[in-house]
């Protein structure tokens, strides 16, 4: 320990925070193993089929696929403000910040959802009910991103409960202290699924273009 | 029994965690690690009995080589059965979430794990996953082999795939949490002056394993999902019709199961590695080598899984590095298995049940090992992959050696978790006949294997018939070893006479406290000044 | 199965037999002085160093460091002297020599389709000559199975969407066991067959016996059937390149450069036109996986090799 004396509470919560952070930071690597999986099964067919690939990468709606990386990153901005609010006590400029996160990822989930529909649309789904001209591993692709896509939406759903969460423990009526360690645990979360979707956006809109 | 005079028994003024609050809810509502601890024994038990079952099914069936297709179809059903059961739901768990529950936090000297709700979470998650698994199973089964692949299971496969794929799938998660809770654990909740290189073996091995669980369990859980995908929609990306690659499973999946073999063999090298120095009295040989060896496992674990692929068509320089690797992954196993017996050397060695275990695992680890090398032998894998050289090679180091070792673990802790001793002289005789059950059904599995005959065959060729009787009536000597504990540990818990915080006289953290130790451990924090090992075999001699 | 296989012992019948049970033999042998050496030494010990023996116990003389050192060199000297012997085996094993007769296999639940290399076909039973290299080409039309031959210690598995190759060549004439030894389902353990190896002479003359014929003999009606006339045919309704003398000519791609076109050309162009595209022509062709089950492949791409061929085709490893 360091020379500055410390009372007994403050240690110990200061504990608690490093060890929690260390459990999320934990969680995430196994995150990441898990979207790899699939990474590297796109990699592959990638390099296999690169033209199906090109194809599918066709099929997708850039609009959407550019605002939602937008929304994304504006929403990670607000997670950071809101976690510097946290840290300064401000409860207000917190909750302002949640309340924007959260909209935010809804935001993102209804454009998601608007995407999906025009694809059941257009015949892309794969499966037996596959309508849409294109070379034979076409499905492959479509399947990797609805898989992909969808891992990442229930991440998102996830997330946003969270910060409903968030907005819930940082009520005034409820707790007389600002949640910091909290909302720097859900932060690191919040950008951890927002890093995943800035690999999902070029690999599944760019690549064909 | 008692050899040495305990270090401390404090009088005690709480009861002990199995006493302090005796019903149900309190079970099942716990965050007490001791108590989890207990859980996972009982269900481990039940899950093992299970796949025991299956076992006995599939050596009855191989009494005669003459079948037809009903008894092929219920075969394939109890392997698959067998091999999810005892990888899923007894050795993967078993060591970590019983042992490393109940022991590793007293070892650092902490009052419990860092996520204590977490902890429970995770045994309720195994459940569910259990219960998935048992519901596929009882249902009408699956018969794809604890491998899965496809396009097999995906496609061809009749049975509740999906059912058996989500059980294990979900009871990854379980894996996961308590993975996790054991790294942050070890990070965090080291008592004063408990530093990383005064660790015990144990806790190393421990927390390698919660590595790799964290690491390789996520792959296994998006592999299945893809597999469950393609069975459950036809929208598959390892579906051959559409240009996907049925080795693109098999990659994944031994992706995560080369890696969970190490996760099935590093808590047992950890527990050996216990009873070694406490029955002989000596501190282990090459502290520092032996922590560093079993880190060394974890991480090149995880380059190797190629080599359950050599036939598979993938290409020659996949398969050329693969051996390469996996003859080096092999080197910090026989680090361990020489520094193990120069462990011994100049000891007091008494040879008690827990000790006989261990002495059991290092014969048997050597002998699964040093098949697996052969295997790992490019010319050598092609003729004996898919044989019973390979079922021998993996029970050797799976039953010959984790079970020993788990064993070993459950007769060293048992007074510390009960308070009670048991009948030593039972306890001995009954890892004999286990040591000798288990020679007899798994050494004709290598000779059957070399001469060729394939594994999951429920009818095969004549020519192996007396083998497979030999084998046959091995297991049978083994099941009466695995029934006899059975007996004599209820006989304890409820008869058996107290044991006092300390009967071996070992060093651990754990043994500083009483038997069964109170709800928080110890009734104050303890503080470390020296390693692991501060046995002195001359004081030990009378 | 009618070879008495004696109790102990399994027959070498190929010409890898006795090397890889040479190497096995090492192994075992290593493997046994190792386990004995330890287990003496263990019981050694556990006796002299029994809890109440006299045996003194003065700490150790050496340096920990020492030993460890010597064990690690050399467990690892023995390991990679292992790895580099079986690694140069298996790259042997694994390249067939040129000039083996190649035989078409076709796997599925739960049998053995072997079409010799003169077209006669046979289930389960796979003639081969004596003496003579032999390849196997193998597909599977529906789950992964795998070829094994115990006596000539050959094994490859056999997965659907890929042709995948074995060689081997057995040294004595007689009748060895085929399993297939990965698992395909409730009649996997009954996907047995066997290897009748014959002198060259008798072979030849079984061979001639069966219907003769050619593989190709479909070849033309299977080009209609699945349509690749309807393009490749002149007056086709898309422009596209005639197959005559394609086999074994130098095709220019688009993009630059030559392939050269073999069997493995042609088969994918077939299954994946879009793998390689002949220059000047539109990526057109779709592809026919999972459309032509492998044993109308293996016709169809013998029908294109009949078409005429640019040079002698030279004999590729
Ligand atoms: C706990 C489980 C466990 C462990 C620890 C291991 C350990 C090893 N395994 Fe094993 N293995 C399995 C479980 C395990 N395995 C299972 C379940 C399968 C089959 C899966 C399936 O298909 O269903 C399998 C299959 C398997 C295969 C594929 C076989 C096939 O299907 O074709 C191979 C091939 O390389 C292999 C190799 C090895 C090696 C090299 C080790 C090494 O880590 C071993 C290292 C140990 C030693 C080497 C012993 C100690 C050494 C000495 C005492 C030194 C001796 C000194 C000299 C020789 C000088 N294993
Ligand atoms: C991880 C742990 C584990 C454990 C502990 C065991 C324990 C045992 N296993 Fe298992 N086994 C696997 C993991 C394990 N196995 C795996 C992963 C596979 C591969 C599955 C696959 O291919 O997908 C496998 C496959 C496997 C096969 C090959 C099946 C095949 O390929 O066709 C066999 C055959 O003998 C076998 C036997 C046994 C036996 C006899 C025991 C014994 O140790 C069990 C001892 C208990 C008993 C024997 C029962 C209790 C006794 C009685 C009730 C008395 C009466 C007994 C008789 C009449 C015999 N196992
Ligand atoms: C829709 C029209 C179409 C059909 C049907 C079609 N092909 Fe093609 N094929 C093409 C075109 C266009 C090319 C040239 C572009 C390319 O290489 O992909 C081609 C190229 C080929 C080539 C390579 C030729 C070379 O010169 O190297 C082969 C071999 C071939 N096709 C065989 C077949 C066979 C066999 C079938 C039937 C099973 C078939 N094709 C059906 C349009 C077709
Ligand atoms: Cu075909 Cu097993
Ligand atoms: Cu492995």
């Amino acid at each position: 320990m360091s020379g500055i004396p410390m009372d007994r509470a403050a240690y110990e919560a200061e504990e608690r925070a490093a060890t929690n952070r260390l459990g999320m930071w934990t969680f995430l690597a196994t995150e990441v193993m898990f979207f790899g999986g699939m990474f590297v099964a796109y990699v592959l067919y990638r390099s296999s089929y690169p033209d199906a690939f090109a194809v599918g990468s066709r099929t997708m709606e850039l609009g959407c696929g550019t605002a939602n990386t937008a929304v994304l990153l504006v929403s990670s901005f607000f997670m950071a403000l809101g976690d510097r609010a946290a840290r300064k006590g401000d409860r207000g400029a917190l909750r302002g910040c949640l309340v924007l996160v959260a909209l935010l990822g809804m935001a993102f989930l209804a454009i998601k959802g608007y995407e999906y529909a025009s694809k059941v649309d257009e015949g892309l789904i794969p499966g037996r009910g596959f309508r849409y001209p294109g070379p034979p591993q076409l499905p492959l692709f479509m399947t990797l991103y609805f898989a992909m896509t969808g891992l990442h939406a229930l991440h998102m759903i996830l997330g946003v409960c969270a910060v409903a969460w968030l907005l819930w423990r940082s009520s005034p009526r409820r707790h007389q202290s600002v949640p910091v360690e909290p909302v720097a645990i859900v932060g690191l979360y919040w950008h951890f699924v927002d890093c995943i979707w800035i690999f999902l956006y070029p690999l599944f809109y760019l690549i064909g273009r | 029994m008692n050899t040495l005079p305990p270090l401390a028994a404090p009088p005690r003024a709480e009861p002990d965690y199995l006493r302090r609050d005796r019903s149900l809810r309190s079970w099942l509502c716990t965050h007490d690690h001791k108590r989890i601890g207990v859980l996972f024994l009982f269900t481990l038990t039940g899950f093992f009995l299970l796949g025991a079952i299956a076992a006995a099914g599939m050596r009855y069936a191989l009494l005669s080589p003459q079948g037809n297709l009903v008894v092929s179809d219920l075969y394939n059903r109890l392997f698959t059965m067998h091999g999810v059961i005892m990888i899923w739901f007894f050795l993967v768990p078993s060591i970590p979430t019983v042992f490393g529950n109940f022991i590793l936090p007293m070892a650092i000297g902490a009052p419990d794990v860092a996520f204590p709700r977490l902890n429970l979470a995770s045994w309720y998650v195994f459940l569910a996953g259990g219960v998935l698994v048992l519901t596929a199973i009882g249902a009408g089964g699956v018969d794809t082999g604890w491998t899965f692949y496809t396009p097999y299971s995906s496609t061809y496969a009749n049975g509740y795939v999906m059912l058996m794929a989500s059980g294990v799938f979900v009871t990854g998660f379980s894996s996961i949490f308590t993975g996790l809770n054991f790294i942050v654990t070890v990070h965090r909740r080291r008592a004063p002056g408990m530093t990383w290189f005064r660790l015990p073996l144990f806790v190393w091995a421990i927390y390698a394993t919660s590595i790799i669980l964290v690491l390789a369990t996520p792959v296994l859980a998006i592999t299945l999902f893809l597999m469950a995908l393609e069975r459950g929609f036809g929208v598959g990306v390892f579906d051959p019709r559409i240009g996907g690659d049925p080795l693109l499973f098999q990659h994944l999946f031994w992706f995560y199961s080369h890696p969970a073999v190490y996760i099935m063999i590093l808590p047992g090298m950890g527990v050996v590695s216990e009873l070694l120095t406490c029955f002989s009295r000596k501190p282990i040989f090459g502290y520092r080598v032996m922590a560093f060896a079993i880190l060394a496992i974890a991480g090149l674990g995880f380059l190797v899984w190629g080599h359950h692929m050599f036939v598979s068509s993938e290409s020659l320089y996949a398969g050329l590095v693969f051996s390469l690797l996996s003859f080096l992954v092999s080197v910090p196993s026989a680090i361990k298995v020489f520094s193990w017996t120069a462990t011994l050397h100049r000891g007091s060695i008494r040879l008690q049940a827990p000790m006989l275990y261990g002495l059991g695992f290092v014969a048997l680890f050597t002998i699964g090992g040093l098949t697996g090398v052969a295997l790992a032998t490019l010319p050598l894998d092609v003729h004996l992959h898919g044989t019973y050289f390979v079922v021998a090679h993996f029970h050797y180091i799976m039953v010959g050696g984790m079970l020993m070792a788990y064993m070993g673990a459950l007769h060293y802790w048992w007074p510390k978790m009960t308070g009670r001793l048991y009948h030593d002289w039972l306890a001995r005789i009954s890892a004999l006949t286990i040591f000798l059950g288990f020679n007899l059904t798994f050494f004709p599995q290598f000779v059957l294997g070399y001469l060729g005959m394939p594994r999951r065959y429920a009818i095969y060729p004549p020519e192996f018939h007396t083998l497979n009787v030999l084998s046959t009536a091995g297991a049978s000597v083994l099941g009466v070893g695995y029934l006899l504990p059975l007996f004599y540990l209820s006989w304890s818990f409820f008869r058996g006479r107290p044991a006092g915080p300390n009967p071996w006289g070992a060093t651990g953290l754990e043994w500083r406290t009483a038997s069964p130790p109170p709800k928080d451990n110890f009734e104050e924090t303890p503080v470390v000044t020296e390693g692991p090992y501060a046995y002195r075999p001359e004081e030990a001699a009378p | 199965m009618s070879t008495p296989a004696a109790f102990l012992a399994l027959e070498q019948a190929s010409t890898v037999a006795g090397k890889v049970d040479l190497i096995g033999g090492t192994l075992l042998a290593v493997s046994l002085v190792v386990v004995a050496g330890l287990l003496a030494v263990n019981l050694y010990f556990i006796v002299r160093y029994r809890r109440g023996s006299p045996a003194p116990r003065p700490p150790l003389q050496i340096s920990p460091g020492k030993l460890e050192a010597a064990w690690t060199t050399g467990t690892t000297l023995v390991f990679l002297g292992f790895f580099f012997w079986g690694a140069q085996l298996f790259v042997r094993m694994e390249r067939p020599p040129p000039g083996a007769t190649t035989i078409d296999v076709a796997a599925r639940q739960w049998m053995w389709d072997f079409r010799q290399p003169n077209g006669r076909r046979e289930f389960d039973t796979l003639h081969v000559p004596v003496g003579v290299p032999v390849r196997l080409r193998m597909t599977s039309e529906d789950v992964i199975h795998s070829f094994y031959a115990p006596s000539l210690r050959v094994k490859q598995d056999v997965v659907p969407g890929k042709t995948v190759s074995l060689w081997f060549q057995v040294t004595k004439a007689g009748t060895f066991t085929l399993f297939c030894s990965e698992f395909c389902g409730s009649k996997h353990a009954a996907m047995v067959g066997q290897i009748v190896a014959e002198p060259a002479d008798r072979y030849a003359a079984w061979l001639a016996a069966g219907n003769p014929g050619s593989i190709a003999r479909r070849g033309p009606a299977l080009f209609v059937r699945y349509g690749c006339a309807g393009c490749h045919s002149p007056g086709g309704s898309v422009r596209a390149p005639p197959l005559e003398r394609v086999y074994g000519s130098e095709v220019p791609v688009a993009g630059g450069g030559f392939v050269h076109a073999d069997e493995a050309y042609l088969t994918d162009s077939i299954l994946l036109p879009e793998k390689v595209v002949v220059a000047g022509y539109q990526p057109l062709m779709p592809s026919f996986q999972g459309v032509i089950p492998p044993g109308d492949l293996v016709e169809l791409v013998a029908y294109l090799k009949t078409l005429g061929s640019a040079s002698p085709p030279p004999a590729r490893p």
